[in-house]
């Protein structure tokens, strides 16, 4: 009897060792197979040149500017407001009916799929308020799907940080806003700094609500009211219709290092910032 | 005015700016109900929402707005997704909480926050050119099929899974396990008796949250599953889903073709708003108990 669940164990752990190695090598599989068939074609030139027939041919650089253009200007409209929310929730009410509907209404906007806010963005900025298909819609409708992620990580920054240093703020006389402007947001910093990068991560990634929004001309974006194709919406098309097959392996490739970028330096952060807070 | 008033003044102003700023999420989801009603509200009233439910027949040429074939697909999709994901995920989650040394646990979370991190579109992509030739070659047919957007989703809602039922295992008291393994039960024993059963809810709340993640992703499903909106007959066949439908065709539907995909937007968001309640409502209970 006694080995016979000895058994069971020894073969139960084998497999919860099987889903952990299964998950890895799908990753590894994603990773390690775009990125032989991609990496080859990434060079300087494909870079910084435009794109020729449609995308055919040449490089891919209107499209990494108008990810960066969109990235930035979602950023721009979602941290103040994020942040604020934050210090609202945190610094400034109890918990009570006011704050039970500002949580929920941000875990809704969790919730919502990215074409549904690309439906909003198209029926209420594209056409309603006659923004057209621009970086201006796609980074407000962006910016939207940010907020609940920079709201959450910037409040948990402001919670942990320690309430002694609010009560020798205040006890020098410092009043209840100067002390969250000088003293709890710099304490907080570095973990709203990790909220703002996961958005950053969120923003290049993201494709439905922009396509809706930003509608997808191939061209250099100057103008914030310019349409733009970043570079996911540029894969899509590159895929999709069959364009040019390296291309896409190669604009897929860009995707991949950035994301893996972008969470190092949020592990990194998140990692000095509890150490931080410990010391 | 004394430099005291001036000071009070300021300061309520300044609660009052950011009691406004924590509002906007409030607006936000106001006016996204209200846009995507107003725009699939005509389609919704005209049809019904029982035609339009249960109608077999989308063909938009003909002003046939039936959603039953977007709803299987989507449904199917779906379920494939959580009879892969689940299992897997879950088996990670208890491996990352129980079984794993800090080590590894340290080498296997980046991976899986990367795997979260991946645009939706590059799934898709990485769908199109490996999962659907493959397809192709082993069981025949187009290889673009639910069964393809199924297994690719699955892959997408692992991070999901893993990360709120590891949550869920680690948030059970240690006095569980250590009343368990003082009892003379072994860890496996432990784990699947007293932890799996303790961390339930936790785990049924990732499992629903995998399954609107699953439901909601548009850009991945619409590369792969063949945008086909017939009610499938197997599963190796094309399908369409909610989500594809709307990202498919919006580019050039007008008139009232348009609405109903704005109608299709609100039957998703209904979805979505039911599946995520369950899930706040299994995290509550997780938390009282």
């Amino acid at each position: 009897m006694r080995r016979i669940t000895k058994y069971t164990q020894g073969l139960a752990f084998v497999l919860l060792w099987v889903t952990a190695l299964i998950t890895i090598g799908f990753l590894l599989l994603i990773v390690f197979f775009i990125l032989k068939e991609g990496l080859p074609s990434v060079n300087w030139e494909f870079l910084t040149a435009y794109p020729r027939r449609m995308g055919r041919e040449g490089g891919i650089f209107p499209t990494i500017i108008a990810s960066l253009y969109l990235t930035l200007a979602s950023l721009v409209i979602a941290t103040p407001i994020g942040i604020g929310a934050a210090i609202y929730l945190t610094e400034y009410t109890r918990e009570g009916a006011g704050t039970k509907i500002i949580r929920f209404a941000t875990e809704i906007l969790a919730g919502v799929p990215s074409i549904i806010f690309g439906l909003f963005g198209f029926a209420f900025l594209v056409t309603f308020l006659k923004l057209g298909f621009s970086i201006l819609s796609g980074a407000i409708t962006l910016a939207l799907m940010l907020l609940p992620t920079i709201i959450r990580t910037a409040e948990e920054a402001i919670k942990s940080v320690p309430n002694s240093y609010r009560e020798g703020s205040l006890a020098l006389g410092a009043t209840k806003w100067v002390t969250i402007a000088k003293v709890v947001i710099p304490a907080a910093l570095p973990g709203i700094v990790t909220g703002i990068i996961l958005g950053v991560g969120r923003a290049i990634g993201e494709t439905a609500a922009v396509w809706l929004t930003v509608g997808g001309a191939l061209r250099l974006p100057i103008s914030i009211m310019d349409s733009a194709r970043p570079m996911t919406l540029h894969l899509y098309t590159l895929a999709a219709e069959g364009l040019s097959l390296p291309r896409a392996y190669a604009t897929a490739s860009i995707l991949i290092i950035c994301i893996w970028i972008i969470n190092t330096v949020a592990n990194l952060l998140m990692a000095r910032f509890s150490l931080k807070l410990r010391a | 005015m004394t430099n005291q008033e001036r000071t009070n003044r300021k300061e309520r102003n300044i609660r009052g700016l950011l009691f406004g700023i924590a509002s906007v999420a409030v607006t936000g989801v106001v006016l996204i109900i209200l846009f995507v009603f107003k725009e699939g509200w005509p389609v919704l009233f005209k049809y019904g929402p029982v035609a339009l439910f249960t109608g077999k027949v989308w063909q938009p040429m003909t002003a046939d707005y039936g959603m039953l074939p977007l709803i299987v697909g989507s449904t199917y999709v779906t379920l494939i997704a959580l009879v892969i994901g689940v299992p897997l995920g879950v088996g990670c989650a208890v491996f990352l909480a129980e079984i794993a040394s800090e080590t590894i646990g340290k080498m296997i979370r980046p991976a899986i926050n990367l795997l979260a991190g991946i645009p939706s579109v590059v799934y898709g992509f990485f769908g199109l050119v490996l999962l659907v030739p493959f397809l192709r070659m082993t069981v025949g047919g187009l290889g673009f099929s639910l069964l393809a957007g199924g297994i690719i989703l699955a892959i997408m809602i692992l991070p999901t899974i893993i990360s709120v039922s590891e949550d869920a295992i680690r948030a059970t008291p240690r006095e569980y396990k250590e009343a368990s393994l003082a009892l003379g039960a072994n860890h496996w024993q432990t784990i699947y008796k007293v932890l799996i059963p303790a961390a339930r809810s936790g785990i049924m709340a990732a499992v629903v949250l995998g399954m609107g993640r699953a439901i909601g992703e548009t850009m991945a499903v619409i590369m792969i599953t063949g945008n086909t909106p017939l009610i499938p007959k197997s599963l190796f066949e094309p399908g369409a889903t909610l989500t594809g439908t709307i990202g498919q065709e919006w580019a050039y539907a007008s008139g009232e073709h348009a609405g109903a995909l704005f109608t299709v937007g609100i039957l998703l968001f209904g979805l979505i708003m039911i599946i995520n309640s369950i899930a706040l409502f299994l995290f509550g209970k997780k938390v009282e108990s």
